[in-house]
């Protein structure tokens, strides 16, 4: 197997330290968010006592989601042995710890009380799936340093294999733990099932890849360093398996949820009666996150097309953000179902609405603070690419960089087919 | 890398070095010395006051909905001077809309009315003081707990703020406090930043009062339709009135094991 | 050997003078008990004033947790007894929170640069007693009805009861 080149990101500096600046003014923005959040208290967001949970919360577990996402390129090419993968192994690694640090952030700046981190590292309650995720984030962390150390240090390559299964097998788990935050709660009728767990790691399977790409798609197009058509396609596949993956999960929850009588109500209102929220789950999540990547991959011609690709990543993304804003805020929206067989006339904290509804409307200092993690992440991958080898120099498809010949063809086939 | 010419090792550096080590251990010494030397006198033992609670009592309450009257808000009141609550203001340039539901609600009066028959109940909900609360299992540091003698509360101190029991309560019985606090009363500290809920009157409980703000204020009014006591003696009043008509928990299927009762609904 | 010598006489300098300024702004840190406030009567805290520098915190803490989670009141060591000795009269007389600007807790912990947020939640004057009006009275009237102290449907604990324990 032809050696793989790894170069530090040479695009022109005028360039690389205008992305700097965006992206450090984005996060100088969301700083401000946390510190506005953290003085005044939470009275300046939308959230409150019905609504506990908001943008930011969103953002952070997207980005979660995102970084045991991105860990899977990875993952193909040690522990499922797909050669075709391993050049970009280091940048999966990298990204996934970026997103992961990003999404830490705004959850951590988002807490009432920021400054007792020491406290929730120094007091456990093993009950409660956010003390195991505080372990399973930091190890996932740890891990994925380990498992770069190994891809890209000789004396690390006979630890490739287990560290990279052991990394993979952690993602599962994080990612399961965090669907088990919102699957554990009996309270909800939105939640409350074992299924948003595996839910979202599929979901994390499709986001990661798709944050991947653009970032992999972005940083080589502005460098100059090829990827190969049939690379791209096969990562362009990948991520169409997965997103179908998402249709399919997303399906399987609501049309059980559907089935009871007792869910009636609450999908009629998700589906049909919720506003903004029936628009996000149905233009935002089915239409513009799932159908139309899909339509977009699986398109013969517009398939092919980089641009084309790129959009399709896009609406994944999208996608994503809409997913979760349905799960998290439009389930706490939905009133608690406390008095089944009565209609709550006045409840006493959110009088005056029809059904009971709570009234959540993002503000400024969330969007912010969301956006502040995304730049966080950004910011960590670009000058990791620039200052450090992980950006390989060419993911050229192998035909195309062989020397012509006909012997030299088919010694590639044979090795191609070894490797399988 | 500057380049010297070969020189021998550099002793007046060393001595230098080995000069500011000693000033600083004989800066620092005494220090500790006499730190070390002022051992805990044993102050930590010998509390006078009251003794810790024990598990020999279970709180709860008992709702008689059909003593409930809907245009009362007798308990919600008393709750509120009790603990402090109705000292919170609306932080300048916060709507009334959204500062309703920011601010702090320990007891909300519910209406309800049957489905099939159109029947109104009336009810006051807080805190159900579950034998097994969800708040209390998703509670990352544990500030969030029950006491031996069954009260659920939050451990302040410990309370990072991120409302997951919130999240979790079936009964949305939890507030965070969303403004800075100025003005709290000595017995209920409250800060920005936790979560907190109906404590069952905590400090009255421990001080030796014989019921809570509520039930009193119910009595007061002349309605008598909460009533306080120990779920685990057979004589209280409590229990002989659970023991005498009808009750439930709210949403039984949960399986909480509430220890709050209601009758009617 | 005299670039040693010079070293040592420096040292020497500097050490006498962290001494002294040592001396000089422990003496600085006599005065932190307000006067007009009920603890500049006493002659000491309710442990020795020396223990109680460098301990305060740790009875606090200790006592904090006895409060919350065992339910313990009153004792020597909690924080509403501190407030209540240390609060100090301002110029118009009304007490000043103990964690104002040149009050009680702040003035010393400004000078060892330690954060207090205690009073983040707890009130830094003393506002309403351990039990509201209507406790009090509640309780005034289970003890007319001759029910014993607390014990209205002779299941509360009271504090003798709850020493035993």
């Amino acid at each position: 197997m032809k050696r793989i080149v790894y170069r530090e990101w040479r695009i022109p500096a005028a360039r690389y330290w205008g992305i700097l600046g965006i992206l450090a003014a984005v996060v100088g923005l969301g700083g401000l968010a946390a510190l506005y959040l953290e003085h005044g208290g939470h009275w300046v967001t939308g959230m409150s006592n019905s609504v506990v949970w908001g943008v930011p919360h969103v953002f952070a577990v997207f980005l979660i989601l995102a970084a045991s996402g991105a860990i899977n390129v990875a993952s193909v090419g040690t522990v499922f042995n797909k050669d075709a993968y391993l050049p970009m192994g280091r940048l999966s690694g990298l990204l996934a710890v970026a997103l992961l640090i990003g999404g830490l952030l705004i959850l951590v700046l988002d807490l009432g009380r920021p400054d007792r981190l020491l406290v929730a590292m120094t007091h456990y309650n093993f009950r409660s799936i956010f003390a195991w995720n505080i372990y399973l984030y930091t190890g996932f962390i740890a891990l994925v340093i380990a498992y770069l150390w190994s891809m890209a240090d000789r004396m690390g390559a006979p630890f490739k294999h287990p560290v990279g299964v052991l990394a993979f097998v952690w993602r599962l788990l994080l990612t399961t733990a965090t669907g088990s935050i919102f699957g554990f709660l009996v309270a909800r009728q939105a939640f409350d099932t074992a299924f948003l767990a595996p839910m979202f790691v599929i979901m994390s399977f499709a986001y990661g890849l798709a944050i991947f790409l653009l970032v992999l798609i972005f940083s080589c197009a502005q460098d100059g360093r090829p990827i190969g058509d049939l690379l791209l396609q096969r990562l362009k596949n990948l991520l169409g398996v997965f997103v179908a993956a998402v249709l399919y999960f997303t399906l399987v929850y609501y049309l059980t949820k559907l089935y009871g009588a007792k869910n009636y109500d609450l999908v009629g209102w998700l589906l049909l009666r919720g506003g903004i929220y029936s628009f996000t789950a149905w233009v935002g999540w089915v239409l513009l996150g799932t159908l139309a990547p899909l339509g977009i991959i699986w398109h013969p011609v517009l398939g092919r097309d980089r641009r084309w690709i790129v959009a399709a990543c896009a609406l994944v993304i999208l996608g994503g953000f809409a997913a979760l804003y349905v799960i998290l805020i439009g389930s706490q929206v939905y009133p608690l179902q406390i008095f089944p067989g009565h209609t709550v006339i006045a409840s006493g904290v959110a009088d005056g609405v029809r059904e009971g509804l709570a009234q959540y409307y993002p503000s400024f200092p969330e969007i912010l603070l969301g956006l502040g993690g995304v730049a966080v992440a950004l910011i960590i991958t670009a000058v990791g690419v620039r200052v450090l080898q992980f950006l390989p120099e060419s993911l050229a498809d192998p035909e195309e960089s062989a020397p012509v010949g006909p012997g030299a063809l088919k010694r590639f086939s044979i090795d191609e087919a070894a490797a399988g | 890398m500057m380049k010297h010419p070969p020189e021998g090792i550099d002793q007046g550096r060393r001595a230098l070095l080995g000069v500011a080590v000693g000033v600083t251990t004989a800066v620092v010494a005494p220090g500790l010395v006499l730190h070390a030397a002022a051992l805990p006198s044993g102050a930590l033992a010998g509390a006078q006051g009251t003794g810790p609670v024990t598990d020999s009592v279970r709180w709860g309450l008992l709702i008689d909905t059909s003593k409930c009257a809907g245009d009362c808000r007798a308990c919600v009141d008393a709750c509120d001077r009790e603990n402090g609550l109705d000292l919170q203001t609306r932080p300048a340039g916060q709507s009334a809309r959204a500062w309703a539901d920011q601010k702090a609600v320990w007891v909300r009066k519910v209406k309800l009315a049957d489905d099939l028959t159109g029947r109104v109940t009336n009810l006051p909900l807080m805190c159900q003081h579950c034998e097994h609360p969800p708040c209390v299992d998703v509670c990352p540091t544990g500030a969030s707990f029950k006491r031996a003698d069954g009260i659920v509360l939050v451990d302040r101190h410990t309370c990072i703020g991120c409302r997951y029991c919130m999240m979790a309560c079936p009964y949305q019985a939890r507030s965070f406090i969303h403004e800075v606090m100025h003005d709290q009363l000595s017995r209920v500290p409250r800060g920005k930043g936790c979560v907190e809920s109906c404590n069952l009157c905590v400090s009255r409980r421990d001080h030796g009062a014989p019921s809570t703000a509520c039930a009193d204020a119910c009595a007061e009014a002349g309605h008598h339709a909460i009533v306080f006591g120990d779920l685990k003696d057979p004589g209280s009043a409590i229990s002989q009135a659970l023991k005498g008509s009808p009750n439930r928990q709210l949403r039984e299927d949960l399986a909480l094991n509430t220890g709050v009762r209601y009758a009617g609904v | 050997m005299a670039r040693a010598l010079i070293s040592a006489v420096l040292a020497a300098l500097a050490l006498v003078g962290a001494l002294a300024a040592q001396v000089v702004l422990a003496g600085d840190a006599q005065g932190y008990v307000k006067a007009g406030s009920r603890a500049a009567t006493h002659g000491a805290c309710v442990e020795p004033t020396q223990y109680m520098r460098r301990h305060h915190m740790d009875l606090i803490q200790h006592q904090r947790d006895a409060t919350v989670y065992q339910g313990i009141r009153g004792t020597r060591h909690s924080l509403s007894g501190c407030i209540d000795c240390h609060v100090g009269p301002g110029s118009d007389g009304h007490p000043v929170a103990v964690n104002a600007e040149h009050q009680f807790c702040r003035s010393c912990h400004e000078f060892a640069a330690v954060k207090v947020n205690c009073f983040d939640c707890h009130d830094g004057v003393p506002k309403g007693g351990p039990l509201s009006e209507s406790a009090q009275s509640a309780m005034d009237a289970a003890t007319q009805q001759g029910l014993g102290r607390g014990a209205a449907d002779g299941s509360v604990r009271s504090a003798r009861e709850g020493q035993g324990q």
